[in-house]
């Protein structure tokens, strides 16, 4: 589903992501972990075009992305949802027309068709009360979970997370895990750049470790959390868990 | 003496000269916000012809007192036409005032418009981007309606300017409330009573337009 090949992104010269290879299959949930600074989130960002690639390649679902072709690429984001660490709701919408906008304006569908397709998702998550506030109004883990559901309004098929709880309260967290917990179960297909080091052990197939712009090693969570073959690794774990 | 300065008929001829002032002062913040959009328009667009043209008009206009501006288009428009065509140009000095001012008021508006679309966080373009939304969708979706929202007290000062410096168009011999209070003045041998009277008339347009842009920030603010 994702197929990635000797990424590299530099910034003013230093390479945040220096030659990174990995693929995610469909219903795998891939978990990308390391220190701050490694290059998880950069890495996270060229999968969708919101960084261009300095070099190497991004494939979605078959199709090659090209950050260059606005048509090919907005085509290519709708059938990912990317949640931010700072919710990035539109401030000046309710929760509903936040959930509405992508789906009327990009996908073109009409209007009460989105609005029920929006409620069925703020039901799920507790937040159909909430549909005609503003966003201001709610609170982290509530912004948090309505960004997810956004995402998910477009349908699509891959999700990605960039650290989804790292700005949040410590008392919302949970409530944000439990509903990439739920989306796991459906077998939807996502990558997670996380610290949550206890929710990755739990729910991804598959965990990725990068320090430095690299991959240091890659394994199940049981084997990785068990036994880090490299030293890195091994000292990560040491001061996180 | 109060009495005959302040006749009902040189109320009346303030007043009318007040619109005038209204006049120039509305035509000229609509011209200016309509090339303030461009402008701002120009100096975030992708091509560097743009940006410079854009630049240059903003230095310009910002660098030259408006009261040269305005004297140029008087004096220097009717020479120029003069000299391409070899006619004379019959001008229209409230028209010309209108435009000189306007153009001036673009430059000022295209920089608060600029402000105003950089201030929006740059997590939203990314939030729009992420959703499949093109340049022009985020821009026009989320972007602008939220830099609409800061634009509403600084755009307020501008138009505030604007009647004042409307004024101005006294120089070219519109009969703005300022010509009109020179008038009577002149004719009285008094010009501290009507100057008096036509700086309450500009304060009390300007006091009520700050009230209704309190007003419609108010309104605006509900998503705060």
């Amino acid at each position: 589903m994702i197929e990635v090949k000797d990424l590299v992104k530099h910034f003013t010269g230093v390479a945040a992501v220096n030659g990174v290879s990995f693929s995610v299959a469909a219903n795998e949930v891939v978990a990308l972990i390391g220190p701050s600074g490694s290059g998880k989130s950069t890495t996270l960002r060229c999968l969708n075009g919101l960084e261009k690639p300095d070099a190497g390649t991004v494939t979605i679902d078959g199709q090659v992305l090209d950050v260059a072709d606005e048509t090919a690429l907005c085509s290519l984001r709708t059938k990912m949802g990317f949640v931010f660490q700072h919710f990035n709701l539109f401030s000046h919408l309710t929760v509903l027309d936040n959930m509405t906008l992508a789906p009327i304006n990009v996908k073109k569908m009409d209007k009460a068709k989105a609005e029920a397709l929006a409620m069925g998702l703020l039901q799920r998550i507790g937040l159909a009360d909430k549909a005609s506030s503003y966003v201001s109004k709610l609170s982290g883990g509530q912004q948090q979970r309505v960004a997810i559901m956004r995402a998910l309004a477009m349908e699509p098929k891959i999700m990605l997370f960039d650290e989804p709880t790292s700005a949040l309260d410590p008392e919302m967290v949970k409530e944000v895990l439990d509903a990439i917990r739920s989306l796991a179960e459906q077998q939807m297909t996502m990558m997670i750049v996380t610290h949550e080091m206890a929710f990755a052990r739990e729910v991804a197939d598959r965990v990725i470790f990068m320090d430095e712009g690299r991959i240091i090693e890659s394994g199940t969570p049981a084997a990785f959390f068990a036994h880090p073959q490299s030293q890195r690794a091994q000292d990560f774990l040491a001061k996180v868990l | 003496m109060i009495q005959e300065i302040f006749s009902a008929e040189n109320v009346a001829f303030m007043l009318a000269g007040t619109r005038i002032s209204l006049l120039v002062a509305v035509c000229a913040v609509t011209i200016g916000i309509l090339l303030g959009i461009v402008a701002a328009a120009c100096k975030l667009s992708r091509s560097a012809v743009l940006r410079v043209l854009a630049n240059i008009y903003v230095e310009f206009i910002r660098g030259t007192p408006m009261l040269l501006q305005l004297s140029f288009f008087y004096l220097g428009i009717p020479l120029i036409y003069k000299q391409l065509t070899g006619s004379y140009l019959a001008t229209d000095s409230l028209l010309l005032g209108i435009l000189a001012i306007g153009i001036n008021s673009g430059a000022y508006s295209g920089e608060l418009i600029r402000s105003a679309i950089n201030a929006v966080d740059a997590g939203q373009w990314e939030a729009g981007a992420s959703l499949g939304m093109t340049h022009r969708q985020v821009m026009g979706k989320i972007i602008l309606p939220q830099a609409f929202k800061r634009i509403i007290p600084p755009l307020t000062s501008e138009f505030i300017t604007l009647i004042k410096d409307s004024s101005l168009v006294s120089t070219i011999g519109v009969v703005d409330l300022m010509k009109t209070t020179e008038i009577i003045g002149a004719h009285y041998y008094n010009y501290f009573l009507p100057m008096l009277g036509a700086g309450l008339i500009y304060l009390v347009l300007t006091v009520g337009i700050s009230r209704l842009s309190a007003l419609l920030e108010r309104k605006v603010a509900v998503s705060d």
